[in-house]
């Protein structure tokens, strides 16, 4: 089969390779949401850390 | 037996088990899936009732499986959080209703992009697509119970009743839509069914179904460990953790 | 009857909702206005003396009911928990699903029984034929007291919120479709004639398991909602 033809799949194209599109961006939000959420997490503890210190340094 | 399951209850150890295993189970998702849609695409010969259409399957029906399964566990989870009071149990719950939500929505368009060409309608109340509608509902109304309280904890215990709930009507409400659908159709197979399977379209569905297992087990680990940190931020663990980086 | 029992309870409980229920007779109005103008909008909606009407009747006065049955839900508990009577109840030391049945039972007797005495007039308005309007109230009669058993889960879950209403027919809706699928259905198979006692039994099992596990998984979900 030509790259044409595989990607024409028989005039079923579109359906066939939206569906694996779609599903590829599902995957990919699905494993990226975590990632941003656990940054996120980190600089906003970070931050509280931070905080804290600056609270405990002795004023002049 | 019992103090190796208990361990997953500290939320501590939780976080590090999860940190150690997500990455095995996305990189073997990962080759599942890659061996799984080269037989799919390549190997698989073209159906001969249905032509190539047919290949949408390894998606469509692995997100169907998923669907049902994460729903499963969401409920199961649920059951262990309000019977024993385990936060990560809780925690569990809510990982899961977005990654179920996801499945359900993929087996939906993916069913209608697989009907159209085949019956020529977008959509059609087909038994397994009305009750993945429903399933899809059912989802979005954990999801929404738990966003509208305020208090994490309170919100993850109403989001865990509600999916009981569910889980007890999901047979019923498969099996009404599905008496539904029979009613006017008549005694025929449901559309989506295949009559009997090749092994050869048979392996890659079953690889694809695995990969998409591991694949959930990967998100759900990420995200509970998320959530755990969030929920435990004021502890030591954690602040060691992230001071740490 | 034991004076103190669990019998007396529920009889007083019941019957402090009915009386609670009567000051307020407007409101057993309203979700019976909502009812028959939902079906004057399908009415409306429709091209008149096509025939559709009478065809999509069933349906629609399933749905109508349905959907009166949520508008009315949120009195079963939102006025107690406003006024902390709702917190009195889980404390009493009475087991709250005995109680959560009481208030289910007198909250049906005043919007699901006024509903399956007004259906016949809805039935006619759409054009459902006559040999049908018996069993329509047989469906009813079944089908009403699971929507309030079921819709009393999703307020106990939503009482406090802000966003009740909406969210609470989001979490409602799709645990109604048994009841809906089967009573519609049930309807439409009288019209032909045909023996409906399959669907009838189909309901009453599920009115049945309403009955039995509702009320608990009601009293767990007020224990959480008022904590």
């Amino acid at each position: 089969m030509s790259i044409q033809e595989f990607i024409r799949m028989d005039g079923y194209g579109f359906y066939i390779w939206t569906s694996y599109a779609l599903a590829l961006i599902v995957l990919v939000a699905n494993l990226v949401a975590p990632m941003l959420a656990r940054k996120r997490l980190f600089r906003e503890i970070k931050g509280a850390i931070h905080r804290d210190n600056m609270k405990n340094v002795p004023q002049a | 037996m019992w103090t190796w399951f208990h361990r997953f209850g500290s939320p501590r150890y939780f976080y590090e088990f999860s940190g150690k295993w997500a990455p095995w189970f996305g990189w073997s998702s990962l080759v599942c899936m890659l061996i799984g849609l080269y037989l799919g695409l390549f190997v698989a010969p073209p159906d001969y009732q249905q032509g190539q259409s047919y290949r949408i399957i390894f998606i469509h029906v692995p997100s169907a499986w998923m669907s049902l399964f994460v729903y499963m566990n969401m409920a199961a989870a649920a059951l262990v959080a309000l019977v024993w009071r385990i936060k990560v149990a809780d925690v569990v719950v809510t990982s899961c209703a977005p990654i179920g939500a996801s499945f359900t929505f993929l087996a939906l368009v993916t069913g209608s992009l697989w009907g159209k060409p085949m019956w020529g309608t977008w959509w059609v109340w087909d038994a397994r697509l009305t009750s993945e509608l429903v399933l899809l509902f059912l989802y979005l109304g954990v999801i929404a119970l738990r966003a509208a309280i305020e208090d994490r904890t309170d919100g993850s215990r109403a989001a865990g009743i509600l999916a009981l709930v569910g889980v007890v009507n999901i047979p019923i409400i498969h099996y009404s839509v599905e008496w539904w659908n029979t009613l006017h159709q008549g005694a025929t197979v449901s559309k989506l069914d295949a009559p009997s399977i090749h092994i050869s379209m048979l392996l890659p569905l079953l690889l694809m179904a695995v990969a998409f297992m591991l694949y959930f087990s990967m998100t759900l680990l990420l995200r509970a460990r998320c959530e755990i940190m969030d929920r435990e931020r004021r502890s030591r663990w954690v602040l060691e953790v992230v001071d740490g980086t | 009857m034991t004076r103190n029992g669990l019998g007396s309870v529920f009889y007083v409980v019941v019957r402090r909702d009915l009386l609670i229920a009567l000051r307020r007779r407007n409101e057993i109005a309203n979700p019976l206005i909502f009812f028959i103008m939902v079906g004057t909008l399908f009415a409306l909606g429709l091209e008149p003396g096509s025939g559709l009407l009478a065809k999509m009747a069933p349906s629609v006065i399933w749905v109508a009911a349905l959907l009166g049955a949520l508008m009315s839900l949120h009195t079963i508990f939102r006025s107690d928990f406003a006024d902390g009577a709702l917190e009195q109840f889980l404390i009493s030391g009475h087991p709250t699903s005995v109680l959560v049945a009481a208030k289910v039972v007198a909250h049906w007797l005043v919007t699901g029984l006024p509903l399956i005495a007004v259906s016949p007039l809805l039935a006619i308005m759409l054009q459902l034929p006559t040999e049908a309007i018996g069993p329509l109230l047989l469906t009813l009669l079944l089908g009403t007291p699971a929507l309030s058993l079921i819709g009393a889960i999703g307020v106990a879950l939503t009482v406090g919120l802000r966003s009740g209403g909406i969210l609470l027919s989001l979490v409602v809706l799709p645990l109604y479709v048994p009841v809906l699928i089967f009573g519609a259905a049930a309807v439409e198979t009288a019209i032909s004639g045909l023996p409906i006692t399959a669907h009838l039994y189909f309901l009453g099992a599920i009115l049945l398991l309403s009955l039995t596990l509702a009320p608990f998984a009601t009293a767990a979900s007020l224990r959480v909602s008022v904590s």
